[in-house]
């Protein structure tokens, strides 16, 4: 499963997980506006961690956090590469 | 069990009767009372054959008013040590056996050690300080006579991390707080998972020392089902650990070797799943959850089988402890605290004399529960997570055996609850850090009905066992973010 599409699962089981509605995904959607709150949003990252072995924040105290879903994405995919 | 102040242990243990029944053992030799307090005949003229003749051995008396560290890996030698030396050394500090030998130069030099007592084993040594064997003979009672102050005895604190601090107590300050009737039995064996060069296992010893019975000593690198099947052996009548302790027990599968009368929990957070394992493998015995710190000695003890305290102990007049909460932490005034850390100007207790245990409290109900150390508290987004509450909930899973909850770092919310569990042996596959989907479901559901969000673990790894530091018993906690 690609990076994108790892998630793209994981989002939505989050919020399931959490009984969170979701917003319809986009790349433009701003992350605020998704329906994941900040502890959703924490858990999306250490699943991603677990899963991907990926964690693009570790490590680096200066990252702004992704505003939109694509930007978010796109953090893990240059990070995989 | 109360002393004269100018007692010294060797002649309150002596006091408490000589019978042949009483014995201190550990796993590798056994000594009747008589001998251990020296009262057989005369002293004897050679140390008893268990001690390796390596090391020079010196009358007792040459230890007076000097300040002394016993050092041993076992622990029957440091027992003899100390009947030996109280009322005679000025100062005794007892080494667990699992300190850090690079701890140690400062330890000497900051108690101003100047000889060790040793058996040959124990954490390596420093140069410097000369060594020698426990003294073969008893020195003489103390008397109306005697003069100078009474031997301080220093205890390591546990679970700390870097450099360990030295609790001042003396005899009078360690035995106050026993005087409960508790175990007051000429044929009470008591034995303690505990290492007795800590707290907890001290008290134990303390008791089978003055009130009348044996004592059944642990060794650290013993198998659990080999300490219970040789405390079974003994008759151990009175067994004391943490629940940390007591669930490596239960998984050991060899609690049926041994049928205390009572078995105490102290240490740690007793959590009701333990307690209700504990009465379900030992029916016929009581089972108690104390509580105590090295600084502020034991407190009080519940003996209803009920998880948390009654809160009426809170400001209760006659109490031998006094305790108090103030910002949800147990605040405890007696007078058998000990008095300092060793090399600390400032007092330990507040303006009124009450010592904060850092023990976090929560109401429930018309009971207390602690929730956590105040240092041990995970921050989730500016939510307060202690650990002991989650392990609790993960703990009544009927799957699972173990459990350990700590902080991982969050880009997000700064930490995130996670926990590692071992499981029951009927409940898994082969051992593996993968957890079956279907059964970490389950386990993270129970956590999502019990717990609010923010507390339920984000993940939940499957581990083969949990560490114990050490001699103190307690399950080891790295500190919180150690993922950063």
């Amino acid at each position: 499963m690609s990076v994108r599409a790892t998630i793209l699962a994981q989002v939505t089981a989050v919020a399931a997980q959490q009984k969170k509605k979701l917003a319809p995904l986009s790349d433009g959607l701003r992350l605020v506006d998704s329906g994941l709150d900040s502890l959703c949003l924490a858990v999306l990252v250490a699943s991603l961690d677990d899963r991907l072995n990926l964690d693009p924040f570790a490590g680096n105290d200066n990252i702004a956090f992704p505003v939109t879903l694509g930007d978010f994405i796109k953090l893990y995919e240059n990070a995989a590469a | 069990m109360q002393p004269p102040e100018r007692s010294s242990l060797r002649q309150l243990a002596a006091a408490a009767g000589l019978s042949s029944r009483r014995f201190i053992a550990d796993a590798t030799g056994r000594v009747s009372m008589a001998e251990a307090c020296g009262t057989v005949g005369t002293a004897p003229a050679s140390p008893p054959t268990w001690l390796p003749g390596r090391l020079p051995v010196v009358p007792a008396e040459t230890f007076r008013a000097c300040s002394v560290m016993v050092s041993s890996a076992r622990q029957l030698p440091a027992v003899l040590a100390l009947l030996r030396l109280d009322g005679i050394a000025g100062r005794i500090v007892l080494c667990p056996p699992d300190a850090a030998p690079d701890h140690l130069p400062a330890v000497i030099a900051e108690a101003r050690i100047s000889a060790i007592i040793s058996d040959g084993t124990g954490p390596a040594l420093p140069a410097g300080t000369p060594v020698f064997g426990c003294p073969a003979d008893a020195p003489p009672d103390l008397t109306d006579d005697a003069v100078g102050a009474a031997t301080q005895w220093l205890l390591f604190t546990s679970g700390t991390t870097g450099r360990p601090k030295l609790v001042v107590h003396t005899l009078p300050s360690l035995i106050g707080p026993l005087d409960d009737g508790l175990g007051l039995a000429p044929d009470a064996i008591w034995s303690t998972f505990y290492d007795v060069r800590r707290y907890g296992g001290l008290t134990i010893l303390l008791r089978a020392l003055l009130g009348g019975g044996s004592m059944v000593l642990s060794r650290a690198d013993e198998p659990a089902a080999d300490f219970l099947a040789r405390a079974g052996r003994s008759g151990v009548t009175h067994i004391s650990g943490t629940p940390t302790h007591w669930r490596r027990a239960l998984m050991s599968g060899a609690a049926a070797r041994m049928a205390p009368r009572y078995v105490r929990l102290s240490g740690e957070v007793a959590d009701q799943a333990i307690l209700n394992q504990l009465a379900a493998a030992f029916p016929a015995a009581e089972v108690a959850h104390a509580f105590a710190s090295t600084e502020a000695g034991v407190a009080f003890d519940v003996r209803d089988g009920l998880a948390g305290f009654p809160a009426g102990l809170i400001g209760k007049p006659g109490m031998k402890a006094e305790l108090k909460v103030v910002d949800g932490s147990l605040r405890i005034r007696s007078a058998r605290t000990a008095d300092r850390y060793l090399g600390a100007t400032s007092s330990m207790t507040d303006a009124d004399g009450f010592v904060d245990t850092g023990d976090m409290l929560e109401l429930r109900g018309d009971r207390y529960h602690f929730v956590g150390r105040r240092e041990g508290v995970i921050n989730v987004g500016g939510q307060k997570v202690h650990p002991e509450e989650v392990e609790a909930v993960l703990n009544r899973h009927p799957a699972v055996q173990m459990a350990r909850v700590r902080g991982r770092a969050s880009p997000v919310t700064g930490a995130l609850v996670m926990a590692e569990i071992v499981l029951r042996a009927s409940a898994g596959a082969e051992p593996s850090p993968i957890l079956p989907d279907a059964l970490r479901d389950d386990i993270l559901e129970a956590c999502r009905r019990a717990l609010p969000p923010h507390k339920v673990p984000v993940t939940l790894r499957r581990v083969a066992s949990l560490d114990t530091t050490g001699s103190s018993g307690k399950l080891s906690r790295r500190t919180q973010d150690e993922h950063a």
